[in-house]
């Protein structure tokens, strides 16, 4: 029973935060209607910016925050000076529907390589803001830890901020309402392309969290984060690609999953359980564990 | 009229095989005049040509995207380890168990692809260029990080004191890449090949049409799969060791740069594209030697010179260089 | 002159759409595009507010040109347009649909206003606000469309095909409404039709176009009593 409760616990924090890049990656998918996998580089990029700062200034929220200043800018600059470009130019032939995809990839390549250019290869560690060591309540030790209970506010935190943003704001009616129905929000006067950049520019921000709170837990090189990139993504295919509620769901039941087989089975089978669980969802429910029904688009 | 087509292809494709026989002849010849770093890059051209030609063939004919490559590569070069450290059969049949592992593990991957639109396939495969090498850290009997030793052995004696074993690898290698570019070629021009190819233009026409579109994804990602499986059990053998270090991310990368390079849609193109990805590791340490002696050059040069033709070539030439040279030429013809 | 379109051309890739389109409205009147499906009358509204380029020709509104702008722009420029088929987005509740027309204009004070003003227009989005939009009729959705526009202040409005898919009744208020609302708020209307008849009745000039030229404008209680174009376009 304990170990139950224990495995829900860390399956939360491990969920919360694949939720931020499974967003990230819903985030950009419902506007442009393309999966960006350079989103991990983005991320990558900024925790690096973020580890200096907070390696430098020995706080971790001042990190935090210039990890998310420096996602959102990457975000943006990517879109206005990138996507747009792309989509100007490769509107023909067979490559059409696969050089968005690759595309993105490139700009994972180009991060990668400009990361580890800059930064070099080596282990970085970051001093996590909390002890990693678990809870103690008298004599037992549990392996959920401070750091595992400040991850899950940290992500709550940006979850309620993101969805005030989304359905009391303007703005976030405007980013809503462009991702549904580009041409009519366009009709009711929205800047739908400057709303677009700005959606990009949320989730280079929210990666940017979401790669500051892995590497609170690992080490951090120029491939640390592709694996958060995979887990975000088959929970945004849980989810449904479409919902950012679902995303959030999505994280949390592959987490808790992942943690489940973790605990119970072993480390081995923590990939072959998460590709299982995607290839599983695309054949019994393509449109993800919201969908009533629904045809898939695109 | 049947007969007529039937026999004309017939002939094509012996005046092909003769090509194929000029080709790998003057080959052998070029690989008996230069040093054995050149002749081991053949061998590496060779190797990417066939794992090329996997990407052109799915990619480019059927229209779906696969990231995974080098998974798939990963899969037959474990195939082919297994089988020749287990068995101790002839060489020749651990190749054919990386084709025929490949292939099935690639039809089990397209039987759920064949019923995903873009972005799910590209993030399923590239969840599996990601996850795929890394498992083999996890197996005991897949020897974990050091991987398995893949030995093809010695060249045979009778080949002489001079022929080295670099240039053994190169024959080999050579050898498969031209009977596997032979074959793909054969099955590009033949029923399946056009139907892939109607496919591509448009799925529901094609359904129409009586075509069973999901049925021939599922095939051309098997044979995809197959000849990625057999570039995998090359590329293992010119390293002599099958490793999850060979099969990463990185390599699935270059791949699909070498074939938006090529032209993702033209065969012959391959071998260019094979070309330019040994090319460039020569170029980034050119460079690299030339702008200072840092580890990080040299480790992130290659990759950084892979994305930025990779950017540009899929923002200037979607379709590959090849593509805007036949525009270019179909204008100046048309005027 | 308000609306001026002069020698206007618009193509769909290789076929051309619309040829040589010429017609002018003044302000405060409702000009009534008729004609059959497949005429062009669709291209020339979303050519007109900035969805489709031309090839060739102009539109100024209030001696500006509006052609090359994005629709977004001419939003701001006081032109809106109700796209074919009920353009409301279902995902969202029927406030937020009307809000979405007054975001441009950053005031919320005012948006709120103007959505009184369409509540007042059209009762029944007053009793249906946090549903969402999804759960609307088939009229609801056009007053709904036609609302959201109103949001945005226009002076010119676009609207395409109003009629499509209601029920002949409903039709028939839709237009009362169309009627109504320009008297009241002095807009310049673009009203393109099918349902000629019922468009010409509260129009004051009509434009028939038939295979992408221009072939009568007029008076609108001229057209409908001209014997040769009742024949060839109006149907009856």
């Amino acid at each position: 029973m304990q170990k139950a409760l224990e495995t829900l616990l860390i399956g939360l924090s491990t969920g919360s935060i694949y939720a931020l890049m499974s967003l990230a990656l819903v985030l950009v998918w419902r506007s442009t209607r393309v999966i960006n996998f350079a989103q991990a580089g983005q991320a990558m990029f900024s925790t690096y910016i973020g580890f200096e700062i907070a390696t430098r200034s020995q706080i971790f929220w001042l990190g935090l925050l210039f990890a998310i200043v420096a996602g959102a800018l990457l975000g943006a600059g990517v879109d206005y000076f990138f996507m747009r470009v792309l989509f100007k130019h490769a509107n023909s032939g067979p490559a059409l529907v696969v050089a968005p995809v690759i595309a993105t990839l490139g700009l994972l390549g180009l991060i990668r390589s400009i990361v580890g250019l800059t930064w070099g290869g080596e282990f970085k560690s970051l001093t996590a803001p909390a002890s990693k060591n678990g809870f103690t309540f008298g004599e037992v030790t549990i392996p959920f830890s401070p750091l595992d209970s400040l991850t899950i506010i940290t992500v709550a935190v940006i979850l309620i901020i993101l969805a005030l943003l989304f359905q009391r704001t303007n703005l976030g009616l405007a980013l809503r309402a462009s991702a549904y129905s580009p041409e009519i929000a366009q009709l009711a006067g929205i800047r739908t392309a400057r709303t677009r950049t700005i959606g990009w520019a949320i989730a280079g921000g929210v990666g940017g969290v979401a790669g500051m709170l892995v590497t609170s837990y690992n080490f951090l090189t120029p491939y640390s984060l592709d694996l958060l990139l995979v887990f975000g993504f088959i929970a945004a295919v849980i989810g449904g690609l479409e919902s950012m509620v679902g995303a959030v769901i999505g994280a949390l039941v592959l987490g808790i999953g992942l943690t489940i087989i973790l605990n119970y089975v072993g480390t081995s089978l923590v990939f072959i359980g998460g590709f299982s669980v995607l290839l599983l969802v695309l054949l019994i429910k393509p449109d993800g564990i919201m969908a009533r029904g629904k045809v898939r688009r695109g | 009229m049947a007969k007529v087509v039937g026999g004309n292809t017939g002939s094509k494709v012996r005046k092909k095989l003769a090509l194929f026989f000029l080709i790998g002849w003057i080959l052998l010849i070029i690989g008996d005049r230069v040093d054995e770093l050149r002749v081991y890059q053949g061998a590496q051209i060779a190797m990417y040509t066939i794992a090329l030609a996997s990407i052109v063939l799915l990619t480019g004919y059927s229209g779906q995207v696969s990231l995974g490559n080098g998974a798939m590569m990963a899969v037959g070069g474990y195939a082919a380890a297994l089988t020749l450290n287990n068995l101790q059969t002839p060489i020749w049949s651990a190749f054919m168990m990386a084709i025929l592992v490949a292939a099935l593990f690639g039809a089990f991957l397209g039987l759920a692809a064949a019923r995903l639109s873009g972005p799910y396939l590209a993030g399923t495969t590239l969840a599996l260029a990601v996850g795929l090498p890394a498992i083999a850290n996890q197996f005991s009997f897949l020897g974990g990080e050091p991987g398995l030793l893949f030995d093809v052995g010695f060249p045979p004696e009778r080949f002489g004191e001079d022929f080295t074993q670099y240039k053994w690898f190169f024959w080999i290698a050579t050898f498969i890449a031209l009977i596997a570019l032979f074959v793909t070629s054969n099955i590009l021009q033949s029923r399946f090949g056009r139907t892939w190819r109607a496919i591509r233009g448009n799925s529901l026409a094609a359904e129409l049409s009586g075509i069973n579109a999901s049925q021939l994804k599922v095939l051309a990602f098997s044979v995809s799969s197959g000849l990625a499986g057999l570039a995998g059990a090359v590329l293992a053998m010119t390293i002599s060791l099958v490793a999850p270090g060979a099969y990463t991310l990185a390599l699935s990368f270059a791949l699909v740069t070498g074939a938006v390079l090529a032209g993702i849609s033209s065969l012959p193109g391959v071998v260019l594209g094979g070309f330019i990805l040994v090319a460039i590791p020569e170029i980034a340490d050119a460079l690299a030697s030339s702008l200072g002696s840092e580890d990080k050059l040299n480790s992130y040069l290659p990759g950084l010179i892979v994305s930025v033709l990779l950017i540009l070539s899929v923002i200037y030439t979607p379709n590959g260089p090849g593509e805007n040279l036949r525009k270019h030429f179909h204008k100046k013809s048309a005027h | 002159m308000s609306l001026v379109v002069s020698n206007l051309s618009v193509s769909h890739g290789a076929i051309s759409a619309l040829r040589g389109i010429d017609f002018s409205v003044e302000v405060g009147q409702l000009a009534a595009v008729i004609g059959a499906n497949g005429a062009g009358k669709t291209t020339l509204l979303r050519t007109l507010s900035g969805l489709k380029d031309a090839i060739s020709g102009n539109a100024t509104w209030k001696d500006r040109e509006i052609l090359g702008k994005r629709p977004d722009e001419l939003v701001r420029r006081g032109i809106s347009h109700v796209s074919e088929g009920k353009s409301v987005i279902p995902e969202l509740s029927v406030k937020e649909n009307l809000i979405l027309g007054g975001i441009w204009r950053g005031k919320k004070s005012d948006t709120a206003e103007a959505i009184n003003e369409v509540v007042e227009l059209f009762p029944r989005l007053g009793e249906r606000m946090s549903q969402s939009a999804n759960t609307l009729s088939g009229g609801e959705r056009q007053m709904l469309a036609i609302g959201r526009a109103l949001v945005s202040r226009p002076k010119l409005l676009l609207l395409d095909e109003p009629s499509l898919g209601l029920a002949p009744i409903v039709i028939e208020q839709i237009f009362q409404t169309i009627d109504q609302l320009r008297h009241r708020l002095g807009l310049t209307v673009l009203l393109v039709e099918q349902n000629a008849m019922s468009a010409l009745e509260i129009a004051d000039i009509g434009v028939i176009i038939n295979l992408g030229e221009v072939v009568a404008t007029g008076p609108a209680n001229e057209l409908i009593n001209d014997p040769a174009l009742r024949a060839a376009y109006l149907g009856y």
